[in-house]
């Protein structure tokens, strides 16, 4: 550094800013610019495999319909004339079974993948799961109390079908533990995040507890109804629950991407975030809200599916980055994608048997949880 | 700009804040000392928002904190935290201009941009742009979370300006004619040189300095050396045990006696030989 002897010092050389020379500079429009492509690809891509996943979970199983076929179904239903000679059987099949749990899937998916990101978000974790604030092992406490206890139901309640009974019992169960989680974290106005996980965990163990007794009390039939529950399965939907079910998930998990933004500034902190100029705790409140609607009546519909929820945010944000104003709707399309996969996956598999999509899902997503965090690891991002 | 009274917050019966008052001027840098456990940051939380006073009140700009909307207010106010922990891989240019929140809709994209560029030069930072936040040290964070704040209430005047503000920042010339002010505006900082080597100590304190002298922003700063104080702030509040127990201008709390009484430290008050700011030596 002796600058003894040396006559003229250039101004810039010894200055290690990289902003003196105009080559280097950061051009903040060209990175953005460049992210935004980048964003743009990844969401076509997932668009593409949405597309694709549809096609495969409307065209795969027993009786086989072709791309071709399923459009001409389509266009003989709109009054148009048919383009192929499809049969009155994969009519049937793709309008009565296909269809609903296709669209099923889509929604179950996206929900769960919208509110484990947004939950992501509001922990700051990025281990958090929709989960965790109880909705799902509520909704299995509930689902259980009546699939177990129903017959024995006074008032005439037992008679009540199972099918209309079950889902209705797990949505008000989901929504109840997660109000009780939410009471006990909240004082005065302010909800502390840090509590609400803990009594979730707690009401957890709980729930859990308390469905294991009810499996021990269980008998056969009680039991194998059960499953269906704890392991998750798309099978038996029809129409009118799904009509009932899909506005419950559809609109919190579109509502929740205007929650883009807070959320967002969630990252840095709740004091951060209100210093910005975001109203924290009407954030916070509103993804409690809608991920409970979303995941309970999810849940309702399909039992529980683990690790969707979980891991399609990682996945997004390891192609395009944590801003949730892509997250968001990128995790909605990719959870919907990964769902149709698993369940064509689930169907097929052990024919003429059907793999509980549970299974199969934490089957995929445990391990693959595990490589991420190990990447992660060697990244120094923990 | 700003004005508290008589703050006091009580947390399981213990005065942790007792009756504070105290004034921010726009145009000065205030620094807030006290020994550890005085209610520092307490107080810097109760003047930002973060926390409610159980008696008393804040107003900035004459207006009861509670009565502002919570984007003016972040505007014209912005916070430096002690720390900010973030697991998400967010980039450093990203989390600069996530101080732009509260001017969305107000300020264009490139704006946005080019004010968050400047923010991250202002504080010798341009070439952490696009580093992701988790893998920076915790000085580099420090300032990353300076240029964010910054950003959060440059100066709303036209791009030149804005570049010039930046250029002057970044190299730290004298100027010879203030700018106009847009409006009043507020930097708190949370022990802002926590972390930070000597170099980006004095730095962040010089930015500090300027922000307050060209762009006429209060900035009120909580530090633990009182030398490095008295070289930058116009005025001193120390606090101790939760009271005001004294405030003034450097000259006035950099004496033998208040620096005794509140640090319990005996100590000798030399001048700076160049510029003559009152140093303290423990004697």
């Amino acid at each position: 550094m002796s600058t003894i002897g040396t006559p003229v010092l250039p101004r810039s050389a010894p200055t290690k800013s990289p902003a003196e020379s105009p080559a280097d500079r950061f051009d903040p429009a060209r990175a953005m610019a460049q992210h935004a492509d980048r964003s743009r690809i990844a969401l076509t891509a997932i668009g593409a495999l949405l597309v694709l996943s549809v096609l495969l979970s409307l065209g795969v199983g027993a009786v086989a319909i072709p791309p071709a076929d399923a459009l001409s179904i389509l266009a003989s239903r709109l009054g148009l004339p048919a383009l192929t000679d499809h049969t009155s059987v994969q009519e049937t099949v793709l309008v009565a079974l296909r269809s609903p749990r296709t669209l099923l899937a889509m929604l179950v998916g996206a929900a769960l993948a919208v509110s484990g990101a947004a939950m992501q978000g509001l922990f700051r974790n990025p281990l958090a799961d929709p989960g965790l604030i109880g909705v799902s092992t509520g909704a299995g406490l509930a689902a259980a109390l009546v699939i177990v206890l129903g017959g024995v139901l006074p008032f005439g309640l037992a008679a009540i079908a199972q099918d209309v009974a079950v889902p209705l019992a797990a949505f008000a169960g989901g929504l109840a533990t997660t109000w009780i989680v939410y009471r006990i974290a909240s004082r005065g106005g302010r909800t502390e995040v840090a509590t609400m996980l803990l009594a979730g965990i707690a009401l957890n163990a709980v729930a859990g507890a308390a469905i294991g007794l009810l499996i021990f009390l269980s008998d056969d039939q009680a039991l194998r109804d059960l499953n269906f529950w704890l392991l998750g399965s798309l099978g038996g939907v029809t129409w009118d629950r799904l009509a009932l079910a899909a506005p419950l998930m559809l609109i919190p998990a579109l509502a929740a991407v205007r929650l883009a933004r807070p959320l967002n500034a969630l990252l840095f902190g709740e004091r951060e975030a209100a210093h910005l100029g975001f109203d924290v705790e009407r954030t916070k409140n509103w993804v409690v809200v809608l991920a409970a609607l979303a995941v309970g009546a999810s849940v309702a519909l399909t039992g529980v599916i683990g690790f969707v929820g979980l891991v399609v945010p990682h996945l997004v944000r390891l192609a395009i980055g944590p801003d949730h104003r892509v997250l968001l709707p990128a995790a909605a399309l990719l959870g919907a994608s990964l769902l149709l996969i698993a369940d064509v996956l689930a169907r097929t598999l052990v024919l003429p048997a059907e793999l509980p999509i549970g299974i199969l899902t934490s089957c995929v997503g445990g391990p693959f949880f595990l490589w991420l965090l190990m990447r992660r690891r060697g990244l120094g991002l923990w | 700009m700003l004005s508290a009274r008589n703050l006091t917050v009580r947390r399981r019966g213990r005065a942790i804040l007792d009756g504070v008052s105290l004034d921010l001027e726009t145009a000065q840098v205030t620094a807030l000392i006290g020994p550890n456990g005085a209610g520092k940051s307490t107080l810097l939380h109760v003047l930002s928002g973060a926390l409610a006073p159980c008696a008393g009140e804040v107003r900035i700009a004459g207006r009861p904190l509670g009565a502002w909307r919570r984007a003016d207010l972040a505007r014209l106010r912005a916070v430096m935290p002690q720390s900010s922990e973030l697991s998400f891989p967010f980039r450093a240019f990203e989390v600069v201009l996530m101080g732009r929140s509260a001017h969305a809709g107000r300020s264009s994209e490139a704006r946005d941009l080019e004010v968050a560029l400047a923010a991250l030069e202002a504080v010798d930072a341009g070439h952490l742009a696009e580093r992701v936040y988790p893998t920076l040290s915790g000085g580099e964070r420090q300032r990353v979370q300076l240029a964010r704040v910054l950003a959060q209430i440059w100066p709303e005047t036209t791009s030149e300006t804005t570049s010039e503000a930046a250029a002057d920042t970044a190299s730290d010339t004298a100027s010879d004619g203030l700018n106009p002010l847009p409006s009043e505006r507020l930097l708190l900082l949370d022990e802002p040189t926590n972390n930070l080597d000597l170099t980006h100590q004095h730095q962040l304190m010089r930015t500090a300095r300027l922000w307050a002298d060209r762009h006429g922003v209060g900035v009120l700063a909580v530090l633990h050396d009182p030398n490095l104080a008295a070289l930058y702030a116009d005025r001193m509040v120390v606090l101790a045990d939760g009271h005001l127990a004294a405030q003034g201008t450097v000259d006035e709390i950099m004496t033998a006696p208040v620096i005794g009484r509140v640090f319990d430290l005996a100590v000798t008050i030399e001048r700076h030989p160049t510029r003559g700011a009152p140093q303290l030596m423990p004697v």
